[in-house]
């Protein structure tokens, strides 16, 4: 867009014309306008920073104190032995559910709605099905999970009713629009010359899909996901539905099927867990476990942004 | 590619539409694929029904159970049968209103500024703000809320108790900044610069171009991104369940500074610790009931902000 040159909002000629109008004059009244308005970033950034130092400054004595233990002990009820292992571990078999589940279900979506789908009664309905889905409360999802996968004799056998199992399907379906609405914005972005070329050359539908669009949109693909995953490793209310354990669970020993079908927690539901039940001493270990959270969580965001910048195009 | 003949090609004849068209074998497995992709898209509409369907089902068991008349009561206590809608109802929309003063004039402002007066470069470093205080987890901003926004903003100027309504309000409100700042900037990045240059063409100053300009032409967007957040803020749970208190029941109250209940927080206390209810009494479906009024409230402001969001779209 040539009028948008300098990305704030007015061309090179605007700004020559606007300087030329008002000559020398300062303009004191829209610079204080102007810092008013720089003042809603900058205390967005301050609460930010004060959140971050303050979880540090409390949590960091756990660490000093007791090191990888924290990381590495299991839920307790006395605050100087409680670590987050069952957390991190039901977090990330949760994380599981969502790769295996809602990535392709949701890529496989975004492609027939970008690809195939034509803008039919049908496809309209199936879009704003996306969009409500995306919009509905995360712990609505809950309930979902609760009726489908707690209650339901069919599924039973296979969940063992409030199991990490039942999380992790829960959690699934939840991020499973969003993994749609990405993955769409990302198919969007690649040029129909591209598909065209493959048609003239008389490739099918999905064969210039899959060797050629897929390709080209994978980096934005992939960016969305890795967010997906860092939003699904974050999300509690639903889980404290399907009853990730708030109290104090076993360490059940057995087989992989056993262990994924009984009691579970996630991290950031340790993180509720303790700041709910007796927030004056597990101050510290909840700051600690917010620590933890947080470290996965900048870790898997700052790969989703070293990955965009390597592979992002513009066309 | 296999299936394409190139026979004609080598032999010298020209190449025809015919010798383009796929084999059997090509015209099947597109086939399947297509069907497999269509199956992938409509589960969100198996995921819809199955939503509506179970909070329908809950909510019926729930109403047949309980005397109606409870529903209008002092107060939201299910363990004693007491289930006062108004109670959370006002409870929700005391935190929504509060989160809405704090994120629209922060998430507007940063719009407004990231929008018209950053430059490319600035840009580049002030966006990942809002970005990274998108990626908190919302249990993570409950701690936060409960451990500092109580003591030093509700306790410290508005005499509020360690749980309270207001505390949850700001965290929620600061929760939803980001979103509220991303769609309003969208529609004011939308606003084509033709307008801006007419504007300073006739003499105006940059800050009006921006408000009175650049604002109204973008008004439709902006109100869709309070809406959304709006949205947002009711369906927005462990805030709430951490910070507003109140987790064992609340006699309704329409005061900020004290603790309450909100319909999310209600749902997350009926399902954890002190009130797990097992099947039998009524207090566990009205889990559903409390899941329907939420799902219909959140769904009717997520329509309504798309109409808006549209009109801005149909204008440009």
């Amino acid at each position: 867009m040539v009028s948008r040159a300098t990305a704030d909002g007015m061309s090179a000629t605007a700004v020559a014309v606007a300087r030329a109008l008002q000559g020398r004059r300062r303009d004191v009244a829209g610079a204080v306008f102007r810092g008013v308005l720089l003042l809603g970033l900058l205390i967005a950034l301050l609460v930010l920073a004060t959140l971050l130092v303050d979880v540090f400054r409390t949590g960091f004595p756990v660490y000093r104190d007791r090191g990888i233990d924290f990381l590495t002990s299991n839920v307790s009820s006395l605050p100087e032995r409680a670590g987050v292992r069952q957390g991190i571990v039901g977090s990330l078999t949760i994380v599981v559910f969502v790769v295996l589940l809602a990535i392709p279900l949701g890529i496989a979506g975004a492609v027939y709605m970008e690809e195939y789908a034509r803008d039919t009664r049908l496809t309209r309905v199936i879009n704003a099905n996306i969009r409500n889905l995306a919009g509905v409360p995360a712990i609505v999802y809950g309930l979902l999970g609760i009726a489908l996968f707690v209650q339901l004799k069919a599924m039973q056998p296979i969940t063992g009713g409030r199991s990490v199992i039942s999380g992790g399907l829960t959690i699934a379906i939840l991020v499973l629009p969003i993994v749609v609405i990405t993955s769409a914005e990302a198919l969007r972005a690649v040029p129909l010359s591209i598909r065209e070329a493959g048609f003239g050359v008389g490739a099918t539908r999905w064969e210039v899909v899959r060797s050629h669009v897929l390709p080209y949109a994978a980096p934005g693909i992939f960016t969305g996901t890795v967010l997906t995953l860092a939003r699904a490793f974050g999300e509690t209310a639903p889980l404290i539905l399907i009853g990730a354990s708030t109290g104090f669970l076993q360490t059940s020993s057995g087989s992989l099927i056993e262990r994924l079908q009984g009691p579970y927690t996630a991290l950031p539901t340790i993180v509720y867990n303790f700041s709910t039940r007796n927030l004056r001493a597990f101050k510290a270990s909840t700051a600690a476990a917010i620590m933890a959270l947080l470290a996965i969580l900048l870790l898997v965001n700052a790969t989703a942004i070293v990955l965009r910048n390597r592979y992002e195009r513009k066309w | 590619m296999a299936g394409i003949s190139t026979e004609a090609g080598t032999r010298g004849a020209p190449l025809t539409v015919a010798d383009l068209r796929p084999g059997a074998g090509r015209r099947r497995r597109e086939w399947i694929v297509r069907r497999t992709l269509f199956g992938a898209a409509a589960l969100s509409v198996v995921i819809n029904l199955l939503i509506v369907l179970t909070l329908f089902d809950g909510t019926l068991d729930f109403l047949r159970r309980v005397d109606l008349r409870l529903l209008w009561t002092d107060g939201w206590f299910p363990r004693r049968g007491l289930f006062d809608v108004r109670t959370i109802v006002a409870g929700t929309l005391l935190v929504s209103v509060v989160a809405i003063v704090v994120a629209a004039p922060l998430g507007l402002g940063a719009a407004m500024y990231l929008s018209e007066y950053a430059t490319r470069r600035s840009r580049r470093w002030l966006k990942p703000i809002l970005e990274i205080l998108a990626g908190i987890p919302s249990v993570v901003m409950g701690y936060f809320a409960l451990t500092w926004i109580s003591p030093n903003i509700m306790q410290r100027f508005f005499g509020a108790g360690a749980f309270s309504l207001g505390a949850a309000g700001i965290g929620v409100g600061i929760l939803i900044t980001p979103l509220v700042a991303s769609v309003a900037e969208d529609a004011m990045f939308a606003v084509p610069g033709s307008l801006r240059e007419a504007s300073v063409g006739l003499g105006a100053r940059k800050r009006h171009t921006t408000l009175r300009v650049v604002f109204p032409a973008a008004i439709s967007g902006i109100v869709a991104a309070l809406i959304l957040g709006l949205s947002r803020a009711i369906g927005e749970t462990l805030v709430v369940a951490i910070a507003a208190g109140a987790t064992g029941g609340s006699l309704f109250t329409l005061d900020v500074t004290q603790p309450g209940q909100t319909m999310t927080a209600a749902m997350t206390a009926l399902a954890t610790g002190s009130d797990q209810v097992k099947g039998a009494s009524e207090a566990f479906p009205s889990l559903f009931f409390v899941g329907t009024l939420l799902f219909f409230m959140t769904l009717a402001l997520n329509v309504t902000s798309e109409r808006f969001v549209r009109r801005v779209r149909r204008r440009y």
